[in-house]
């Protein structure tokens, strides 16, 4: 016993010193992405990350995915960790300015900067880019199931609502997302900040707990694709990585009621320690070759026209993925909300996911 | 009765082993989807191999383990040693103060560890980063020391104590006596901790789940952010991989006990 | 001399327990107490905990529902391990041991691959012309997942007790003629008291707190107060209100083991598997 404990441990520990070694002397920066959300060489796509590590091969890259721009926000208000390279959505970054979170980025480093597509360039959560570059843009909207749902109910957002496909229903797992498809329902703004058309929002949402499923975000790809879920919202990019493997899905836009339309750009916070290894990084997801190969894989729409070049022409001709002018026009921008608002919706999107009853503190 | 009982424990060991029987199949699946199995191969344990982050999360997860089960062990056989010499009001201070981490959920643990790290390392030194490889090390050690401490007791209780006397007698220093009486007569128990201390740390998730900060992440914290985006198979493959070390470690661990019993029982009938 | 020298052994231990376990809980108090914007001191937190009760009820009702399933088919199984021969009884400890130290996060899935509308067990039924049955996403499915991950913990000390209890007491009762039925219970069953409530104990301390299984197995009904709190502090941004219900929950979980150990009677009762 004594001896073949020892035998073990000692096992282990060569294990934990050989895997020890390889820590080497590359600088190491922190990437902190949404999941599923770059290609990592499945399907015969570009492992983005290791082609980088490839081609500058002093820098080490560790990669952790989160699953909402809370998730990644409250990972880093809470502070205690260091990340290099973000990538939230545009509400997101302009919070992260307001408060201060994010380092101005050195253009001197990132010189394909300017192979981003003006109509991308100088938006309002970050009017001169001082702060973030576009890594992608897409729209939100209803993937649904055409083997069970009638298409005759796809009429708009109150799909969602819909008795019929009870327990079939996903719904978004974050507050801002789900709370703009009731805003969009209500007619209100996508913005607002009045304590009384959030609340009505909250007892919008509570009154489809009911027929929801679960409150999910990335799970959504296995769920609809294996058919346990029929109905959910979700972005567009990802539609079609589901369309891919399930096709009877199918992705409606609600332009009457209005829909999210977003960009996610890619910023350094400043608990960044390598603020050159994470420029050199953005630039690389710049350059048109890679980002073309990535957005292949995560099928998200691309600001950089030349990409297009190096990407299958089937996803760069899908209306869903690159929709008309008209279409895109329909579509609402998140603003940065203050704080207060934020966690006010929060802790109302809590108390309807988690079944409490609903108002105001 | 007995039939009953053997009748209850089969299915009980069915229900228990169903899961992982359905993890093994769906490792050889050619297809994504755990429910439908779309044809064998073998590719899902070449992807295990292949995929840089998952085998750095198991050395990491080893590493950690290692390391906490190690330190935790030759600390808390210290202290253990040291609370049996205490006063009796004291040793029952002591030990419930043992029992705080053992009764608390570890969700509570992992929350209050991880405040102690932000709030001291943040707030109060300014650091930039605080949760890191060290923190995460702290917190597996605190929650491996009662384990060890718990098991080294009653064997330190049930040691006779006119054994260390005897070896003092005979010539020995205190020192000498610990080394070579006290410790022998504990071994099992410090054997037994270790291990288990071992065994909960590789395995933990919710503790290292709030503690760890992004660099250093354990692979339970790897397999839950894998859980959260779509299923990739290789995650079943590794499940498996791992499912035969430990048991052919249990199984080698056994026979060895077997054949010491064996020993022990032939030099008794001497 | 020997005093001091059991002092200067245990004082880093207790050092050491008091600034990572007592600490710790202070700074969970301290965020709890104070306000999640302004940082000042408020009760706030605390008085808004009523609100949770529901979803505490609820944890409590299935982590005690599960800890007693766990009992119920638990000891059978440890009885009869103890009937075994040596060899027979280390392998069977061995295989229940066994999945405690795999990933419970991959087994909870393979049970939704097993459960879910579109899982094997339904398309079994419905390949052998049953229909489909809602077996996810119900308390039961909930409950079926904690006594599945937390059964070992129950049988592990039920064993380690029950193989103790000296084989002439059962022959003492039977010579003063007990049947095999009152032998059980006026002989086996008092003496493996301890068994049974640190088996209790240990299921129920990690299912009242779980997250996962409920957030895998269950529906937007079956909310448990671990999710509550694990979203808290992962995306709620309000580390102070989670502070709030962790404190709540460890009181709870005291006061629970308290009354499960007042059972008992016996102090010193612990034991490990």
């Amino acid at each position: 016993m004594k001896k073949s404990l020892s035998i073990v441990i000692l096992l282990c520990v060569l294990i934990g010193l050989l895997s020890g070694c390889t820590q080497d002397k590359r600088v190491t920066i922190n990437v902190y992405n949404w999941g599923q959300y770059i290609s990592e060489g499945n399907d015969g796509c570009i492992d983005v990350i290791a082609e980088f590590e490839r081609l500058n091969p002093d820098i080490r890259v560790n990669y952790v995915t989160y699953d909402s721009n809370e998730t990644m926000y409250t990972k880093m208000a809470n502070g205690g960790i260091t990340v290099d390279v973000i990538i939230p959505s545009d509400y997101m970054v302009d919070r992260l300015i307001q408060e201060n979170m994010l380092l101005p980025l050195n253009y001197d480093n990132i010189p394909n900067a300017q192979k981003v597509d003006s109509q991308f360039r100088n938006q309002a959560f970050d009017p001169e880019n001082k702060y973030s570059l576009p890594y992608s843009w897409g729209t939100v909207g209803i993937i649904y199931n055409d083997k069970y749902v009638d298409e005759a109910d796809v009429t708009g957002w109150e799909l969602l609502w819909n008795e019929k496909y009870a327990d079939k229903i996903l719904m978004f797992d974050n507050s801002r997302d789900a709370f703009c498809i009731a805003q969009c329902m209500l007619g209100y703004d996508i913005n607002t900040t009045d304590e009384q058309e959030l609340l009505q929002c909250a007892r919008e949402l509570e009154r489809q707990r009911p027929v929801v499923q679960q409150y999910i975000m990335d799970q959504v790809f296995d769920l609809m694709e294996n058919e346990e879920a029929w109905i959910a919202p979700y972005y567009a990019g990802d539609y079609l990585t589901m369309a891919d493997e399930n096709e009877h899905l199918q992705f409606f836009l609600p332009e009457h009621q209005g829909f999210n339309r977003f960009i996610d750009a890619m910023c350094i916070p400043t608990c960044c320690e390598n603020k050159d290894a994470a420029e050199r990084f953005i630039n690389f997801l710049c350059e048109p070759e890679f980002a073309g190969g990535n957005m292949d894989w995560i099928c998200y729409g691309t600001p950089i026209s030349e990409a297009k070049e190096y990407m299958d022409p089937e996803v760069v001709n899908d209306p869903v993925a690159y929709p008309s002018e008209e279409t895109w026009n329909h579509g609402k921008d998140y603003v940065a909300l203050p704080r207060s608002t934020t966690r006010l919706m929060e802790s109302l999107f809590m108390q309807v996911r988690n079944g409490l009853e609903v108002k105001l503190d | 009765m007995k039939k009953f009982n053997r009748v209850v424990t089969v299915l009980i060991f069915l229900f228990l082993y169903a899961p992982m029987l359905v993890l093994l199949i769906a490792s050889f699946n050619v297809g994504k989807d755990i429910t439908e199995f779309e044809g064998f191969t073998l590719m899902r344990y070449v992807e295990v191999f292949q995929d840089r982050s998952m085998l750095t999360m198991l050395g990491n997860s080893i590493l950690v383990s290692v390391l906490a089960s190690a330190i935790a062990t030759v600390f808390g056989t210290f202290s253990a040693v040291g609370i049996y010499n205490l006063k009796p009001r004291m040793r029952k201070a002591v030990m419930s103060l043992t029992n705080i981490p053992m009764t608390n959920p570890d969700i509570v643990t992992g929350i209050s560890l991880s405040l102690l790290f932000v709030f001291v390392g943040s707030k109060l030194l300014g650091q930039k980063e605080s949760l890191t490889f060290w923190t995460l090390l702290i917190a597996h050690i605190t929650f491996n020391l009662p384990y060890v401490i718990l098991n080294v007791m009653p064997k330190l209780q049930q040691m006779n104590p006119a054994l260390t006397d005897a070896a003092m007698d005979l010539g020995c220093t205190p020192l000498q006596s610990f080394f070579k009486v006290t410790l022998y007569e504990i071994m099992p128990g410090i054997i037994s901790g270790a291990i288990m201390a071992f065994t909960m740390s590789l395995d933990d998730f919710v503790i290292s789940y709030f503690v760890t900060g992004l660099d250093f992440i354990t692979l339970p914290v790897e397999i839950y952010n894998y859980t959260k985006k779509q299923l990739e198979p290789k995650l079943y493959a590794m499940f498996i991989m791992m499912f035969l070390l430990i048991l052919v470690l249990m199984i080698v661990m056994n026979l060895l006990q077997v054949r010491q019993d064996k020993q022990k029982k032939r030099r008794e009938g001497r | 001399m020997k005093r001091n020298k059991s002092l200067l052994l245990s004082t880093p231990y207790i050092l050491w327990m008091v600034i990572f376990t007592l600490v710790p809980l202070g700074v969970v108090l301290y965020y709890a107490l104070t306000d999640v914007e302004t940082g000042a001191f408020t009760v706030d937190n605390m008085s808004k905990l009523v609100r949770y009760l529901p979803a505490f009820g609820r944890s409590i009702l299935y982590s005690l529902i599960s800890a007693v399933i766990c009992l119920l088919i638990g000891y059978p199984v440890a009885y009869y391990m103890t009937q075994c021969s040596p060899t027979t009884q280390r392998f069977l400890y061995m295989l229940v041991m066994l999945p405690m130290c795999m990933s419970f996060l991959l087994r909870t899935l393979a049970w939704v691959g097993l459960l879910q509308d579109t899982g094997i067990i339904n398309n079994i039924l419905e390949a052998i012309g049953l229909p489909r049955l809602p077996l996810i996403r119900t308390p039961a499915a909930v409950i079926l997942g904690m006594v599945y991950n937390y059964l070992p913990y129950m049988i592990l000390p039920l064993y380690a007790i029950i193989v103790k209890i000296d084989p002439r007491l059962i022959e003492a009762a039977e010579d003063l003629g007990c049947n095999s039925t009152k032998v059980f219970s006026k002989v086996i069953l008092p003496l493996s008291m301890p068994g049974i409530l640190s088996g209790m104990t240990m299921v129920f301390v990690p299912a009242v707190s779980t997250f996962y299984i409920s957030n895998k197995l269950g529906s937007t009904e079956t909310v448990l107060i671990g999710d509550i709190v694990e979203r808290l502090f992962k995306q709620g941004d309000n580390p102070n209100m989670g502070a709030a219900l962790s404190l709540l929950l460890m009181v709870l979980v005291f006061v629970c083991t308290g009354i499960i150990n007042r059972f008992g009677g016996d102090e010193e009762g612990a034991v490990i598997v």
